[in-house]
């Protein structure tokens, strides 16, 4: 079947604003956007640029915007879209270096202001240190995170106060301050109470429907918020 | 052009790089150069585990892994290396959970130990079975921790030397398209895998192992590079992996006809023999006619587990199965094919990172590697599975380790010879000069297709040959590929190109030593020599390059504990 893949081109070396330029593919069952792309990069239009790798939805290359959603390239089947054009752009409100590659500077530096490392000054002893299968439930969504800014990307918030952390960087302060081996909490509370942390979250949960791992950060946050009110900082 | 100073540098930012820059960057100043960011490399990928003889889940030694790995890897492992790798093991997966690791637990707290192939006790510890991602998440947020200098998407495209020292690499900028010289005293290389040399691979696009190439064009040699790992289980038609944790957990293998074939290649040890036997097996089954359907694939059943373990202990599988096959592993069985994995040789190197480049095991000054890219050798003709993200781990920080102490007696810098980049400037050059009518994707297109069928599970004189003459004419077209992209910023269609001509060149070696090998050992099968030949070939292969194609010297093999016997399962 046959798609025609409409993707946002920008290259400012060369290109004085964004445009949109249209490509027809062949379409086989089981293809995903990511195999479609390749196959314009490959076979139509070797400029496009756009960032893969694993191609298996878990290194966190490929988040774009497909036909008005964010999502992973690389785990999104074409024809389940059910549409026979396929608009494909960058992530939204992140500067766009050159097509679908985006600037992903500020997304890592305010993961980074989290701390996001385990905090434990206590001795750990010889062996591992030890913690419930339930303790270490709580954090099975938080450690799948693959960082791919999709939902950060999606967020009312963060479009319209880029200071504000965004929910990639509250879902891992909620990975560390859950983890039942952390002592940094009051650390990364104070961190993330501040204006331009978790309470400018107004569970919009566009967070939710763009991750593409199925993650919950709405959630997380919402939890984050219950623990600072019962937390004396 | 533009310069850099540090002291180390190192390529590659997955489990090897990552930990040996921990190591570092305390000591001395390091820099980390990636192809992509750090938390993108392939280590992410993998799912079931890590392994060390904890004895959580059942009494284990590191004598017993040791016995095991011995035997995995079909008698070519150096013992003494292996003997590290086992001992080390224990304190590797400690130190990663005091780091922060989030591995899945037993009911008592400690870390939770599964099955894994070849090995004789549960010993690998995992986090559900995204292991490699919680692996690589942790040591970068270490990094972080310790502010670790990261050059992220830079790709290294040479390795620059001065009378036998080496002295730094030049990089290629992908976001702003300039080349800039790293000058350093000592260069590590943890460059990782290379299965894009193949059309069915677990691995990433990234995985192209340029770092052989690069080594390998400057007159070190390669090692043992005619072993490459199929997986038993790579999604069919993706070859995505479906990791041996799903049969760890108890997963069945079945032919057309519902049958656990396993039960005629490895009546004890069933699904969790060893890869190689494994993937041969399923091999088998399809070649003679017991596909599903007729068709080059079988199924793996995960039904029997039930719902709520696939879901705890598998979640990535099912999400994987449903997304890219459309079946839901609680109620289907999922079809699957052999996939290329992982690397056996690269780069050699002794038991301190340091590469070697003769069968004296004589160091290059200066130059380091390990993980994936580099042959201590723990893994011989076959790897066992959870081993890699140790040995990855481990020698990464070993080589740290060796690289800080070099530091310690090295004062100054060696000079830059005199045009250091201009190897790189050329390549690169040339690539966007070349207005030839070959494509890049055309060839690398025709060198994974028949790397499968000539150079896979199974081999002969006859396909090694023809696969021979095949890469012999698609290195003679890429002298005239052409890209569209001439620009600067994000040029993948120049990465994609300085890729193929990686791949071009190790492979090469893959398939001449292939062919040189006429015996079957591991990984290597040979229809027409399809018996171990200790006598002659209990040695490792050392492939240099000359004009004329690789140059064999060899090696031998350390073996201190166990003496070679017949391998059964
Ligand atoms: C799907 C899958 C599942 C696996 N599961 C397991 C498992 O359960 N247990 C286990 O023990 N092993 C497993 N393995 C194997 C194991 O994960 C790898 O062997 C190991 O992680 C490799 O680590 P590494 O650091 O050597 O390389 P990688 O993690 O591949 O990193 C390579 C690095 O080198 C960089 N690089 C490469 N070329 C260049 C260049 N030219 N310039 C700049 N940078 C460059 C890349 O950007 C990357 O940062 C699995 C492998 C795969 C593919
Ligand atoms: S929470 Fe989901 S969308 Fe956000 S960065 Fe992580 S994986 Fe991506
Ligand atoms: S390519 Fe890795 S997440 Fe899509």
């Amino acid at each position: 079947m046959e798609i025609t893949f409409k993707i946002l081109r920008f290259d400012p070396d060369k290109d004085k604003k964004p445009y949109y330029r249209k490509y027809t593919v062949k379409v086989e069952p089981g293809m995903t956007v990511l195999d479609g792309l390749n196959e314009i990069k490959w076979r139509q239009d070797g400029t496009l640029s756009y960032r893969r790798s694993c191609r298996s939805a878990i290194c966190g290359s490929c988040a774009m915007t497909i036909n008005g959603v964010n999502r992973l390239a690389c785990n999104t089947q074409i024809l389940l879209l059910k549409r026979k054009t396929i608009v494909v752009e960058p992530l939204r409100r992140f500067p766009v270096i050159k097509d679908l590659i985006v600037d992903m500077d500020d997304f890592f530096e305010k993961i980074a202001i989290i701390k996001p490392y385990l905090i434990a000054n206590s001795p750990a002893g010889p062996r591992e240190r030890f913690q419930s299968p339930e303790d270490r439930k709580l954090l099975d969504e938080a450690v799948i995170c693959i960082l791919c800014g999709a939902c950060t990307s999606s967020c009312p918030s963060y479009w319209y106060n880029k200071n504000y952390l965004g929910p990639a960087s509250l879902f891992k302060a909620y990975r560390f301050i859950f983890d039942s081996r952390d002592e940094g909490t009051e650390e990364r509370l104070r961190i993330i109470s501040d204006r331009d942390g978790l309470w400018r979250c107004h569970s919009i949960f566009n967070c939710v429907e763009a991750c593409p791992k199925s993650l919950n950060p709405t959630y997380a946050i919402a939890e984050l918020k219950k623990k600072i009110v019962t937390t004396k900082l | 052009m533009i310069h850099h100073q540090h002291d180390i540098v190192i390529i590659g930012a997955g489990l090897a790089g990552l930990r040996a820059a921990l190591e570092t960057s305390q000591v001395a100043d390091t820099a980390v150069l990636s192809k992509v960011f750090p938390t993108r490399s392939h280590s992410g990928a993998a799912q079931g585990g890590i392994a060390a003889s904890l004895a959580n889940a059942s009494d284990d030694s590191w004598e017993v892994h040791m016995f095991d790995t011995v035997k995995g890897s079909d008698y070519l492992g150096d013992q003494d290396a292996i003997e590290i790798l086992v001992k080390e093991a224990p304190a590797t997966v400690i130190e990663f959970e005091h780091m922060g690791v989030p591995f899945s637990r037993n009911p008592d707290g400690t870390i939770a130990q599964r099955r894994f192939g070849g090995h004789s006790r549960p010993r690998a510890c995992y986090a559900a079975d995204y292991t490699g991602h919680v692996l690589l998440h942790t040591l970068y947020e270490q990094c972080i921790k310790h502010g670790v200098n990261f050059y992220s998407e830079f790709y290294v495209v040479s390795l620059i030397m001065n009378k036998g020292n080496c002295c730094g690499v030049v990089a290629l900028d992908i976001i702003g398209g300039e080349l800039h010289i790293f000058h350093s005293k000592a260069v590590m290389f943890a460059t990782g895998g290379y299965g894009r040399a193949y059309k069915i691979t677990s691995n990433a696009h990234a995985n192209t192992g340029d770092g052989l190439s690069i080594v390998y064009r400057i007159g070190i040699p390669i090692e043992d590079m005619e072993f490459v790992q199929f997986h038993p289980t790579g999604l069919y038609q993706h070859g995505i992996l479906v990791t041996e944790g799903a049969r760890g957990e108890g997963g069945y293998l079945l032919n057309r006809d519902g049958e656990r074939f396993m039960k005629r290649y490895a009546p004890e040890k069933m699904e969790l023999a060893p890869r190689d036997l494994t993937a041969r097996a399923e091999q088998t089954e399809i070649n003679e006619g017991r596909g599903i359907d007729g068709k080059d694939y079988i199924l793996i059943d995960l039904r029997h587990l039930g719902a709520e373990k696939i879901m705890e202990r598998l979640p990535q599988i099912h999400d994987l199965a449903l997304s890219f096959v459309g079946v839901d592993c609680i109620k289907e069985p999922v079809p699957i094919q052999p996939t290329a994995h992982y690397s056996m040789g690269g780069i050699p190197t002794n038991k301190h990172g340091q590469v070697v480049i003769d069968k004296d095991n004589t160091p290059v000054k200066g130059l380091y590697a390990a993980g994936e890219c580099a042959c201590v050798s723990v893994h011989g003709a076959n790897r066992l599975g959870t081993n890699s993200q140790l040995e990855a781990s481990l020698f990464g920080r070993r080589t740290g380790k060796t690289m800080a102490e070099f530091l310690q007696r090295e004062e100054g810098f060696t000079p830059l010879p005199e045009d250091a980049a201009k190897p790189a400037e050329e390549e690169i050059a040339a690539i966007l000069g070349n207005e030839g009518k070959e494509s890049v994707a055309q060839i690398r297109e025709e060198l994974q297709v028949s790397m499968m069928d000539n150079c896979g599970i199974f081999r002969d004189e006859k396909k090694l040959q023809k696969e021979l003459e095949i890469i012999k004419g698609l290195q003679e077209r890429y002298k005239h590929i052409h890209i569209d992209d001439k620009g600067k910023r994000c040029n993948t269609d120049l990465i994609d190109a300085l890729e193929l001509g990686h791949l071009l060149d190790f492979v090469e070696v893959i398939v001449a030593g292939a062919l040189n090998r006429t015996e079957s050992r591991g990984s290597h099968y040979r229809t027409d020599y399809p018996k171990r030949d200790d006598e002659n070939w209990l040695k490792h292969t050392l492939a240099y390059r000359t004009d004329k194609g690789p140059r064999f010297d060899y090696k031998k093999v350390v073996i201190t504990r166990y003496q070679p016997t017949e391998r059964k399962y």
